[in-house]
């Protein structure tokens, strides 16, 4: 099942931190669909979750004011 | 809300969260820690200030001393408190910036009787105290109590800080054998502190506890590190557990606290 997080109407750097929040309560190998309404924090945030070790499955613009991310979560244990 | 943060804690503590080694996972642990600084003058001002910041959850402050206008040259947390106790402007200063911490305060010296009883209900202990007998004395709880510490010390232009973890590497007293004898080293009140000092070295001892409950990064256990402010330069001492240390080693001669074992000497009092 695809989790959603509905990031409209955040700015950076808060849409990746409650990304990654999200991200920590699901399990790896899950997919999260994220709704963003700015293009540049689309691209923040898929470029953050790369180098976090996540696998983008899907980014797309679904109108002219709304993208999409699909992430796989990808365990990784730095601490 | 995410998890169990707040829409606040998300933005309070969002450039913590996003580094990759701490997390939400990281964040919960520093709210679930309880650490205790001992001395709320030039260390502890600067330990207390940043791990109420990071959003540590309880902070005990031990500190029996009033604020006094010659503190406020590097005591940065008691600003237009003089007079009030320590523990009661570090309190006043913490909450001020983060309700998310539980301050407890201790308005009494830390001593034989009460050293056992204060420790044992802390994560971490900080040693920021300001004469031998109190360095000596909160060694050797940390260690019967079986609780990680770190210790800092400063005069004049320099300082120094180690971090001591229970049953591994050495205690304070492994590197320290012995205080010098008094008048050796004078008293900060006679040689007088570069202001910044403490906060450099309190800082630094503020790092250790962070890192020890988020479990990141290389502690300064086994290592002294020591910082001159005039030279502006680090050098790092290699030490070692002694086996016959009289607390930690083989055959310890000190198994419980007892004031004997740390005898007041104004000649090293200091009020750092």
């Amino acid at each position: 099942m695809t989790e959603e997080l509905d990031l409209r109407g955040e700015v950076c750097p808060y849409t990746f931190v409650k990304t990654k929040l999200r991200l920590e309560e699901l399990d790896s190998g899950q997919d999260l669909t994220i709704l963003l309404d700015d293009s540049a924090a689309t691209a923040n945030v898929s470029r953050s979750l790369r180098s976090e070790g996540h696998e983008i499955l899907d980014l797309k613009a679904l109108s002219g004011e709304v993208w999409q991310i699909v992430v796989k979560k990808n365990e990784i244990d730095l601490q | 809300m995410s998890g169990s943060f707040t829409d606040e804690q998300i933005r309070r503590y969002s450039r913590q969260i996003i580094l990759p080694e701490v997390g939400g996972k990281g964040q919960k642990k520093l709210l679930a820690s309880k650490v205790l600084v001992l001395g709320a003058g030039g260390l502890g001002s600067s330990a207390i200030a940043y791990l109420a910041a990071a959003g540590v959850g309880t902070l005990g402050i031990v500190d029996d001393d009033l604020v006094e206008v010659s503190n406020l040259q590097r005591q940065i947390i008691h600003g237009g408190n003089i007079g009030l106790f320590k523990a009661k402007s570090a309190e006043n200063f913490v909450r001020s910036l983060n309700s998310d911490v539980d301050v407890v305060t201790y308005q009494e010296r830390f001593s034989a009787k009460n050293a056992g009883k204060i420790i044992q209900d802390y994560d971490f202990v900080v040693d920021g105290s300001d004469n031998y007998p109190t360095h000596y004395l909160i060694n050797d709880a940390c260690v019967l109590e079986k609780k990680p510490c770190s210790h800092g010390s400063i005069l004049r232009y320099e300082g120094y800080a180690t971090t001591t973890i229970p049953q591994k590497g050495p205690c304070y007293r492994c590197i320290f054998k012995k205080p010098p004898p008094p008048g050796l080293i004078p008293n900060c009140q006679e040689a007088g502190v570069f202001g910044v000092l403490p906060g450099i070295i309190g800082n630094i001892q503020a790092s250790e506890v962070l890192k020890y409950i988020l479990g990141i990064g290389e502690l300064l256990a086994g290592r002294l590190l020591c910082f001159n402010a005039l030279d502006m330069s680090f050098f790092e001492a290699a030490a070692e557990k002694r086996m016959d240390c009289a607390v930690c080693g083989d055959w310890p001669l000190i198994t419980k606290i007892e004031q004997k074992n740390y005898r007041e000497n104004n000649s090293e009092e200091c009020g750092l």
